[in-house]
């Protein structure tokens, strides 16, 4: 089952799933047992799986959460609801379709779902922009996350961009300003946000929709400043350092969970999302269903209140020369 | 005519406008335009609010110059001035950035990229915010943002008007996702102000890009903007290299901004004050009645 485009590290792993292919072809042909060696071989793979993919650099991460066979925000709409209207339009003359909204029902749950949507091959990513939204799709996520507000649905967000998208038009339609407006008004809404990083959140394009309650992050997801080619271009002056970068600047869902920025990391299935996309549907459902179970038994108040406070607390500085801030490492706080 | 008088006849003689040949860029008492290339007397250059009395290029100003043009003399007092930076990532590039934090704080006398405080303008009560470029291109990690954030609660709390004055080249990548988190802890502490019903203008200078122009330098109730300061989300060559195509003229300039309707109007350096003290009295804002007064007119 060799999936297209391969990354690096899957070879040996597609490697060794050719040769199990090959012995049961053998076998069929043959009729040797060889349910031994089959059985060796199989526990090789799955402990090879588990073996690279626990220890993939940054740089790794950032390649599993682009795959392309990566599920996206329409995958894990469509799995997770029983009912589903996408709904479209700014209601200032456009609808970007690099980020979706609609309104559905998780059991007999309604909510809000939206999200940055990336597509497969380049002809879909040329109709979604490869997930890099434009004002248009942050002011139409806002006008759903009021109608969330106004009927007091929940809020789920998906968050998988490289960025919002930079261009002349964009720049001439406000996209400062319609991210600014985001990150202001998420912090009035009085129902609970949930917010999971299902790819990769890249900057102010990922932040604009991701003022949550809680912020998820799967395992191989990651979530920067900026990205790694722009950032070694910059501070480096030299594209190439982007693995070097991708380092530095904590950007796994593990190093993001130390520094006190998310509030919990998904398993992912070994081999990543993309080769057990079903497994990380349930995943997420679980995950989504039990923070939502426990946001809503806070008052619309406390909601606010602790939405705030969450956010207040993040940084990290000294103040008269003592470490202050909750996202100081544990041991280093005074 | 001893050599004493020489001088001093010397001086008195001098052309205040040298030729550019003459001149270095910068040699203390003399100051060429980066704009016309005039060279002109730095004190005439300061009397003017740093513009070009020639051409009206807006130089760029630390924000201690800035916060002294706004605030009426001796009425500000700074917060939070005791906030300085650490390294929460052990960030490394082609330097250290404890390092790089280290000698900037020694080569500008700056603990972070900006002042905050509370002063009085034309005897109205503001809280003041500048940022100071010079400073790692006043990006924005934790300290920006904690100041920033604490100068607001602080207006909401005491019911004062803000005004940010923004000079960014956006987040500050050393301090990674922590840096791209003030924008939203910033906004929210903008919310509760707003909920609050104050006013907040802030005031864009060259250049206000990146996270700080995806967060605080858009939400005003006002924007103000100094003329030809660049302002945008992405930056010039980044749009460049996506669309592989030239840039419209004037593209990002404050005026550009105006006309599509991001900015409310464009202000002279040297009008500032009053504009800003006139904006204060239309909203409302009266000057502070000391807490002496106040139990005066109680007895």
């Amino acid at each position: 089952m060799a999936r297209r485009p391969l990354l690096e590290f899957e070879k040996p792993l597609v490697e060794l799933e050719e040769q199990i292919e090959q012995i049961r072809q053998l076998a069929k042909d043959s009729e040797v047992d060889v349910s031994q060696q089959l059985h060796q071989l199989e526990t090789l793979a799955a402990r090879r799986r588990v073996e690279i993919f626990s220890s993939l650099s940054p740089a790794q991460k950032i390649q599993v959460a682009r795959h392309p066979q990566r599920p996206s925000t329409l995958d894990y709409i469509q799995v997770l609801t029983d009912e589903w209207y996408e709904l479209h339009g700014d209601r200032c003359g456009s609808d970007d379709q690099a980020l979706v909204c609609g309104i559905g029902r998780i059991g007999d749950q309604s909510v809000v779902l939206l999200g940055q949507q990336k597509g497969r091959d380049t002809k879909e990513n040329v109709a979604r922009n490869f997930g890099m939204a434009s004002p248009g799709g942050y002011r139409k996520a806002m006008r759903l996350m009021d109608h969330a507000d106004r009927f007091r649905l929940p809020i789920i967000s998906f968050i998988d961009t490289p960025g919002a998208y930079a261009g002349v038009l964009a720049e001439e339609l406000g996209q400062g300003e319609a991210i600014a407006v985001n990150l202001r008004e998420m912090f009035r809404l009085r129902v609970p946000i949930i917010a999971t990083v299902i790819g990769e959140g890249g900057s102010g394009g990922a932040l604009g929709i991701g003022v949550a309650d809680r912020l998820l992050m799967f395992e191989h997801s990651v979530y920067t400043v900026a990205s790694p080619e722009a950032c070694a271009s910059i501070l480096w002056r030299d594209a190439s350092k982007a693995p070097v970068a991708a380092e530095a600047l904590k950007i796994t869902a593990a190093d993001l969970l130390g520094l006190g920025l998310i509030d919990a990391v998904l398993p992912e299935p070994s081999g990543g999302n993309h080769w057990a996309p079903l497994q990380a549907a349930e995943t997420l459902r679980v995950a989504l269903l039990g923070q939502l179970a426990d946001l809503q038994q806070r008052s619309e108040g406390e909601l606010m209140d602790q939405r705030y406070a969450k956010f207040r607390r993040m940084g990290q500085f000294l103040d008269q020369g003592v470490l202050t801030g909750a996202s100081c490492p544990p041991g280093l706080l005074p | 005519m001893s050599l004493f008088d020489w001088f001093a006849d010397r001086r008195k003689n001098a052309p205040l406008v040298r030729s550019s040949q003459e001149a270095s860029e910068d040699d203390g008492l003399w100051s060429k335009c980066p704009e016309c290339a005039l060279v002109v007397y730095r004190k005439d250059l300061l009397a003017n609010a740093s513009v070009c009395g020639n051409c009206g290029h807006h130089h760029r100003i630390d924000a201690a110059t800035r916060i002294a043009l706004i605030a009426d003399p001796g009425s500000f007092e700074p917060l939070d001035l005791e906030l300085s930076p650490t390294d929460p990532l052990g960030f490394k590039d082609r330097r250290g950035y404890a390092d790089r934090i280290r000698d900037t704080q020694q080569s500008t006398g700056l603990k972070d990229a900006v002042s905050t405080g509370i002063c009085r303008i034309e005897g109205l009560p503001l809280a003041i915010g500048a940022m100071d470029f010079c400073f790692m291109g006043g990006s924005m990690g934790s300290v920006v943002g904690e100041k920033l954030t604490r100068l607001i609660e602080t207006a909401t709390a005491q019911g004062l008007p803000v005004l940010i004055v923004c000079a960014s080249g956006g987040a500050r990548m050393q301090e990674g996702m922590l840096s791209l988190m003030q924008m939203a802890k910033i906004s929210g502490a903008l919310e509760r102000h707003r909920q609050a019903e104050l006013l907040y203008i802030p005031l864009l200078t060259h250049p206000t890009t990146g996270g700080v122009t995806a967060s605080f330098a858009m939400l005003g109730d006002l924007i103000l903007a100094e003329p030809k300061a660049l302002i945008g989300f992405a930056g010039r060559r980044v749009i460049e290299q996506t669309l592989r195509e030239k840039l419209p003229d004037g593209f990002q300039t404050a005026e550009y901004l105006q006309d599509h309707g991001f900015v409310d109007f464009i202000i002279a350096r040297p009008k500032l004050k009053a504009t800003l003290a006139g904006l204060l009295r239309l909203h409302g804002v009266r000057p502070r009645v000391a807490a002496g007064a106040v139990s005066t007119v109680a007895a």
